[in-house]
């Protein structure tokens, strides 16, 4: 981090800490309580029922992609995960009782779910989703720690922390919990029916689908409305589509079929997964239940409309590029996503009204002509198609020309995008 | 080109798909790898960073695959196309490339001395024993055209691939299982040995019979992980 930017990144966390007292104050002695709870008898750990269920809630919960490292032993954390402050390790969350967490107690593994504190109290960093999971039931969060404990234990001890002052110093989330974190439990709606309540729960807490489909600001913090809103992935640079099904959503028009399809096999008549979806449908989404994949689309079928996005690109690229555009889209994509854009229903996605497409970065339409891909490898597709990479074929001012024309194609109405920003994530890492 | 006309699609008079046949074959469903590394796996002649894929062991190509997934293989754009790809379907990708015979293409070789190229001669025949520098020959095979299951061809390699990977092997860029002897070998060789020896393996003939050597024929005279995938692999 250069200096002057550090120096901003201190002035932000005395500003955050002033900002945050007053809340924390506010907040008094129910700051940290866990009033929602309900109890639970939690007898022996190593009931198999209970271990098979903690199992399933950890798949759904995707925690052995941030807790295993590239090539790792699975859940024996030291994954770096990349953030704009720095980079932080995951936890071995095995139960080695030297690395990981072999000496916890339920207590200890609650705390760590429910309020983002470890083992000695020490206020854990964001990175680890505790802002969703602290919706968790008591219940559930047993089941998942049986299944943890239930593991081979992995002596691997944790990597170094990547983060620079004032991050470093763990005393800095203080005000940040104060200013963006709600703890409890998620409180079902009695208004609305099992399903929906379940998909809620699911998608709100487990699931964790707001860290990624929602903005962050610059503390890397989520505004707390609107839900699944869409955002930008920081670091990453992807951007995940709002998930609303109302008009102006990204999920507008599909059923609550396209929405199970998607999860369960990784592509629909809608669109296909790329990206960092791509390992959440790998490892996770593939093994949900149909009933909760159908609870999560009844939910996600209740959001509101978006507000209008803000998008900072030129409304048009101008008709000299569209027509470049519109004649490499002929000659490159029209074979497989259709002369207007269609697609073939389970094969190679819809372009237009694809939110992917549409989204209003551009990013994810400039990435995917770049990289290419193949759809997820999934139980029900596991030999899926791919498309080309166009990185070697187009140049910079190419792929601008037919992003911004497919943006603006058919019945898509998006934002142009320049040859810089195509430059720009050209140098993208992938991970 | 053929492939993509192949994907017929014909319309109704009220402009909806009414028959939209994708071949389903795997060369259809792989146009990802294809697109650089040729429909065939021919690998692309005027950029030797597209290596030739087909012909190679089955095994060198999961591995590889397996490699850019955990890391030991770095090259972005590789690493996100392979990177969820599940065991069997890359043994099914890697059987196609394997079993594709497409002529070898001549690629451009840098104008080098007759020196380097005795110099490129020596290492790959011989090696050089005084700085324990192994033959390429004594792993690759005594024709360099690789051995049975999962050591590589040499021959036919472009000059830009085969320096471009020796210096990834020396940078950390690529390496493999433990005892990784590529990568110890790499660190013996000079900046001017990698010169030499890419120059000479590229400069030299394809011969007919391209096939590599069968399993068990070579006796390495390292340590390799990759040789012996319970010692020490992954």
């Amino acid at each position: 981090m250069s200096r002057k930017a550090g120096v901003v990144g201190v002035v932000a966390v005395l500003a955050l800490l002033g900002l945050g007292a007053g809340r924390l104050l506010a907040l008094g002695a129910g700051f940290g309580s866990t009033a929602s709870a309900a109890p639970v008898v939690e007898g022996p750990l190593d009931r198999p029922g209970l271990i098979a269920r903690g199992r399933y809630l950890a798949t759904i919960g995707g925690c052995v992609a941030c807790h295993t490292a590239q090539g790792g032993k699975p859940y024996a954390g030291g994954r770096m995960l990349s953030t704009p402050f720095g980079a932080i390790p995951s936890s071995n969350i095995t139960p080695d009782p030297a690395t990981g967490i072999g000496r916890w107690h339920f207590d200890d593994f609650w705390r760590a779910m429910h309020t983002g504190k470890g083992r000695r109290g020490e206020r854990l960093y964001p990175a680890f989703p505790y802002t969703s999971y602290t919706k968790l039931r008591r219940d559930d969060v047993l089941a998942i720690f049986a299944y943890l404990r239930s593991l081979s234990p992995v002596n691997q001890p944790r990597k170094a922390l990547g983060l620079s002052f004032p991050y470093s110093v763990r005393s800095s989330l203080l005000a940040w919990r104060a200013l963006y974190f709600d703890e409890g439990v998620y409180q079902p709606d009695p208004g609305r029916s099992v399903a929906w309540n379940r998909g809620a729960y699911l998608v709100q807490g487990l699931g964790h689908c707001n860290e990624c489909h929602a903005p962050r600001n610059r503390f890397g913090a989520i505004p707390r409305h609107p839900r699944l809103s869409g955002g930008l992935i920081p670091v990453l640079d992807w951007y995940a589509p709002n998930l609303s099904a109302q008009p102006g959503g990204g999920l507008q028009g599909w059923s609550t079929q396209d929405i199970v399809d998607l999860l369960k096999t990784g592509r629909s008549a809608r669109g296909s997964v790329f990206g960092p979806m791509s390992d959440v449908v790998v490892r996770s989404t593939q093994y949900m239940r149909d009933d909760d994949l159908r609870a999560v689309a009844t939910y996600l079928h209740s959001l509101p409309s978006p507000p209008q996005a803000p998008s900072a690109l030129p409304a048009s690229a101008g008709q000299p590029r569209l027509k470049q555009g519109r004649e490499i889209y002929r000659q490159r994509c029209a074979s497989c996503h259709g002369k207007r854009g269609q697609g073939i229903a389970g094969v190679y996605p819809p372009l237009d009204g694809n939110a992917s497409v549409t989204e209003p970065t551009g990013i994810n339409a400039i990435r995917s002509v770049l990289l290419g891909g193949f759809a997820p490898v999934t139980q029900a597709n596991p030999r899926p198609y791919s498309m080309p990479p166009f990185a070697q074929q187009l140049d910079d001012a190419e792929v601008a020309a037919v992003v911004s024309y497919l943006r603006q194609a058919w019945s898509n109405n998006s934002g142009a995008v320049e040859a810089g920003d195509v430059a720009r994530y050209r140098q993208t890492p992938v991970d | 080109m053929g492939l993509w006309l192949a994907v017929a699609m014909f319309y109704t008079a009220t402009g909806r798909a009414a028959v939209t046949a994708v071949p389903d074959t795997l060369q259809q469903r792989i146009a990802a790898c294809t697109a650089c590394h040729g429909e065939h796996g021919e690998g692309r002649v005027k950029s030797g960073f597209f290596p030739r894929l087909a012909g190679k062991p089955v095994a060198y190509l999961v591995r590889q695959m397996q490699n850019f997934q955990n890391g030991l293989r770095k090259y972005a754009p590789m690493e996100y196309t392979v990177r969820q790809l599940s065991p069997a379907y890359m043994q099914e990708i890697a059987r196609y490339f394997a079993a594709q015979q497409v002529p070898y293409r001549r690629s451009p070789i840098p104008t080098v001395s007759a020196t380097t190229l005795r110099r490129g001669e020596q290492l790959a025949q011989h090696g050089d024993p005084g700085r324990r520098i192994p033959a390429c020959a004594s792993c690759h095979g005594r024709r360099l055209t690789g051995a049975q299951p999962s050591i590589p061809g040499l021959i036919g390699l472009p000059y830009d691939y085969i320096s471009s990977q020796l210096g990834a092997w020396r940078s950390g860029t690529r390496s493999a299982p433990a005892p990784d002897c590529m990568a110890e070998i790499a660190q013996r060789l000079r900046a001017s040995d990698i010169d030499a020896v890419a120059a000479w393996l590229a400069s030299r003939a394809r011969s007919t019979d391209m096939q590599a050597e069968p399993a068990g024929s070579m006796s390495p005279p390292m340590r390799c992980g990759v040789l012996n995938p319970g010692e020490g692999g992954r």
